[in-house]
């Protein structure tokens, strides 16, 4: 059954070898260098300021949503770095091995990376950006927010929650180590085949690819079915369907996607697997198989995963515009419809990205019209987005100039991507760089909604705010990176560059590659204000310490709760009254947060039980890519074991009584902070900022 | 269905808190988790028949067997004859949950345990004789696909199986607690869905196979 591989293989170690390392790459072995150092640095300081038994007890272990959403976002913030390396060293080498006579450093023959390498980075990169970047860091706001909107303590299943973090963290983890042992895939982030069968690629890299975003679909999968359930089924009493906070419905709609889309890739990735492994026939070139079958399968989950990640940015910019506006959402009706007409069209135009593929024009036509037709509910959302700003009394905070940011960026990349939808035209930008500026203005709006989202929803989770000055400066200086980078982009894709050039013959796109590779400048330097703005706010969050609702003119629950949250989220479970509920309540004089009698909570009791099973998986994850059969079993009996042994378990929660809960609320209510029974600060700045517009004179 | 801010309740009367909250109905929203969860293994199930689909062409199977070479009637009912025996064998251990009867849920489980490890056997006993032919995966598109359809369906019922001896274990030692109750709710969904995924399995790859 097992394919014979090329190359050694020994019972022990599979394929691993001490020439799998790659230590004659100066590029690789300085990154590694720097991940050493700093991962040293990391738990020289947690063993220095003696933090592991709170790191273990606090995170590590916790089922607490907003914990679990918070580690999502540093997953996805580690990994968006990684990304961003990687689109650097695609600019600079594009921007190097330009024209016959460039020299070639590093034993490539122009520009510093050879073409194996180059194809390794850009799959990297497209890989990381989406499932390892954009989707957990989507799915920790995500984390974080829908349970306090619907009025929840925690999600339907926190135990569940806990592991579909770890899974992704797993994932994660295996990208990384595929660039100091071994290699990664080379055929593009969505897998070219047949070039991803064994015989075109005999080395361990698309394994490497295949299971890394195994263990990132499984996980969100998981993430899927706990959001779902918990806003079906946790919301607070007199929280019905239409008087749920946008972000949430954009939330379900999203994991609807993700749910039954995930599946597909599962399957289109196993199929592969099984080609690769045990040398079956689905997608080789003879024998039998169907290469296009990969593709269609591919799709069917690549498109509905392009909306899985655009709806929740969708629902931020719906939260953040009716704040900033100082009105309630235009046509919330037409709003719900609209990201479920979305969530519905994505099944239907996964072939608009192989229009080329050769089918006939008649099926071609039907994915061209489908593909417009999304034109029409994002046209819905965005003449709402505008209809709720007219006549407002618009703030330009932070969350507000990265939202506006983002519909200019919804506007151009949607335009263009209409561009895309005609076949005819297609076939002219088909695999050329407009189609890459296209979609990667696409993304960006997706990135601008996630740090207006940030900005907006970092005093509620941290009880203090983000600098707004260095806020600025970060944000002018990506906005700047993002135009010199994208706006030449389309420009070489009308002039016919195609994607992926490790060597560029035509030194007239000299001066255009040049203009890219200031932007990526542009765009470091406005990392460097991000971590200036993270630290002045850090230093100075004694001055900025908010009360429950920072920004004065918030809309809906979780703003009905002090900030930062406490563990338990509401020490009554809120009974809804109104669609935007705690404007209801200001408007109304009874946004009161203070109870007299306070009964005990149920809440779920921390395990380490995903931990571990996310550790087993990674241990799984990488015995299968180097073929360690003994490690890969045993691997798999853990994982087995371990999940019918929590089975047994009955200790998994436990109340907390009314007096701890009257002992943190108090303190919340006089304005100072607390430490809760679970060790962490809650409540720092009283109920109400003293500059908010509706405090009392 | 009113809007937003500006409503007609009165604020002053208006609940805000529910003081008396008793939690969620854990049975219930558990058993909701697992609709969601069968619908992603739904989903796989369906991109697993559209490629049987697509390779089902004569060209899929690449001059090697076709699919009235593989296929023996005889254990395709077999098969079904011991799965839908093992359905039954839940539905009496379900009746039993019902009416609180521990002895008739083991009772139940057991059965549907027997039934449903003849039906695994049946299963092997046919996949073996076909790679005891020589007719294995590697041949053609179209038998990768037939293995991977027909193997991992029978890997749902050894998962089922193994559940079910999980579940008696559970049963003995802790009788009907929710967690219990749920998980063998649970079960008895997974094993439906494996029931009427098999009627698909038998319609598409079995009695398609032989009429073709």
């Amino acid at each position: 059954m097992l394919v014979n591989l090329q190359g050694p293989w020994s019972p022990l170690l599979g394929r691993l070898a001490m020439s799998q390392i790659p230590y004659e790459n100066p590029i690789l072995v300085g990154t590694f260098l720097l991940v050493v150092a700093l991962g040293m640095a990391i738990l020289g300081a947690v063993t220095y300021y003696g933090k592991w038994r709170y790191l273990w007890r606090e995170w590590l272990t916790t089922v607490d949503h907003k914990k679990i959403g918070i580690m999502y976002i540093l997953v996805g913030l580690v990994m968006l770095l990684r990304g961003f390396a990687d689109a650097a060293m695609i600019r600079s080498q594009q921007a190097m091995a330009v024209g016959p006579d460039s020299p070639g450093y590093l034993g490539a023959l122009h520009g510093y990376l050879t073409p194996f390498h180059f194809g390794q980075i850009y799959t990297a990169h497209g890989v990381i950006m989406i499932l390892f970047a954009a989707t957990p860091i989507l799915v920790g706001i995500m984390n974080i927010i829908v349970p306090l909107q619907v009025g929840a303590r925690d999600m339907a299943y926190p135990y569940l929650n806990a592991v579909g973090l770890w899974l992704t963290t797993a994932g994660a983890a295996l990208v990384m180590t595929a660039l100091f042992i071994g290699d990664f895939a080379h055929a593009g982030w969505f897998g070219s085949l047949p070039l991803n069968e064994l015989p075109y690629s005999p080395g361990v890299g698309v394994d490497y690819w295949i299971w890394a975003m195994q263990l990132s679909s499984v996980g969100t999968t998981l993430g899927g079915i706990n959001l779902i359930a918990t806003i079906v089924k946790m919301r607070a009493p007199g929280m019905t369907w239409m008087r749920l906070p946008m972000f949430t419905w954009a939330s379900l709609s999203a994991n609807i996607i993700s749910l039954t889309s995930f599946p597909v890739l599962t399957v289109s990735l196993a199929l592969l697997t099984l080609d690769r492994y045990l040398g079956t026939h689905f997608y080789t070139a003879g024998m039998g198989g169907n290469l296009m079958l990969y593709n269609d399968l591919f799709w069917i989950w690549g498109h509905p995963e392009v909306y899985f990640v655009i709806l929740p940015a969708f629902g931020m910019l719906s939260e953040i515009i009716p704040v900033f506006s100082e009105k309630t959402l235009f046509g919330y009706t037409g709003m719900v419809l609209a990201s479920f007409g979305i969530a519905g069209v994505s099944w239907g135009v996964w072939l608009h990205h192989f229009f080329t593929m050769g089918s006939a024009p008649d099926v071609n036509a039907f994915y061209s019209v489908s593909t417009m037709l999304v034109g029409i509910p994002t046209g819905v959302k965005v003449f709402n987005w505008l209809f709720t700003m007219y006549r407002g009394r618009l703030r330009f905070d932070l969350p507000m100039i990265w939202a506006c940011a983002a519909l200019f960026f919804l506007l151009a990349g949607g335009m263009t991507g209409m561009m895309n939808a005609f076949t005819t035209n297609d076939y002219m930008v088909h695999n050329s760089v407009f189609v890459v500026a296209h979609f990667h203005l696409m993304l960006l709006l997706i990135v601008y909604a996630i740090f207006g989202a940030v900005n907006f929803w970092f005093p509620k989770v941290f009880g203090f705010k983000l600098n707004e000055r260095w806020g600025k400066w970060f944000f002018w200086f990506f906005t700047a990176g993002t135009a010199t980078v994208f706006i030449p982009m389309f420009t070489l894709g009308f002039m016919g560059m195609t994607r992926r050039l490790d060597y560029i013959p035509y030194t007239q796109w000299q001066p255009l590659l040049d203009a890219e590779m200031a932007g990526i400048v542009l765009y470091s330097l406005s990392a460097v204000y991000l971590v200036v703005q993270l630290y002045v706010s850090l230093r100075d969050r004694a001055l900025n310490r908010v009360g429950a609702d920072p920004w004065g003119t918030s809309r809906s629950l979780e703003w009905a709760t002090p900030s930062p949250v406490p563990f338990y989220n509401f020490a009554y479970i809120p009974h809804v009254n109104a669609r935007d509920e705690w404007a209801w309540r200001r408007e109304n004089g009874v946004a009161q947060l203070r109870h007299e009698h306070y009964t005990g909570i149920h809440m779920p009791r921390n395990t380490g039980v995903p931990l571990v099973l996310g550790g087993l998986s990674l241990g799984l994850a990488f015995a299968l890519v180097w073929r360690m059969w003994w490690l890969a079993a045993l691997c798999l009996a853990g994982i087995v074991l371990l999940v019918i042994m929590r089975s047994f378990a009955r200790n998994t929660d436990y109340t907390v009584p009314p007096e701890e809960v009257k002992r943190v609320e108090d303190a919340v209510w006089a304005g100072a902070s607390v430490r809760g029974a679970d060790g962490v600060r809650s409540g720092a700045g009283g109920l109400t900022p003293a500059h908010a517009p509706w405090a009392p004179k | 269905m009113s809007a937003s801010a500006s409503e007609t309740i009165d604020p002053a009367q208006a609940p805000l808190w529910d003081r008396n909250h008793h939690g969620h109905d854990v049975i219930g929203t558990r058993t909701f988790g697992f609709w969601l969860y069968m619908l992603s293994d739904a989903m796989i199930y369906a991109a697993l028949f559209a490629s049987f689909g697509v390779l089902s062409h004569v060209m899929n199977m690449a001059g090697g067997p076709m699919p009235g070479d593989v296929i023996r009637p005889g254990y395709a009912y077999g098969e079904t004859l011991a799965l839908f025996t093992s359905v039954l064998a839940y539905g009496y251990a379900m009746a039993a949950l019902r009416r609180g009867r521990a002895g008739g849920v083991a009772g139940g489980l057991l059965g549907a345990m027997v039934f449903g490890a003849a039906f695994l056997g049946l299963v092997g006993k046919d996949l073996g004789d076909l790679f005891a032919l020589g007719i294995t995966p590697e041949r053609s598109g179209y038998l990768s696909i037939f293995f991977t359809l027909v193997i991992y369906h029978a890997l749902h019922i050894a998962v089922g199986l193994l559940w079910m001896l999980v579940s008696l274990v559970q049963l003995a030692r802790e009788g009907f607690s929710s967690n219990v109750v749920y998980r063998l709710v649970n079960l008895k969904l997974f094993w439906h869905f494996q029931a009427v995924v098999w009627v698909f399995v038998f319609v598409f790859v079995y009695l398609q196979g032989v009429i073709a």
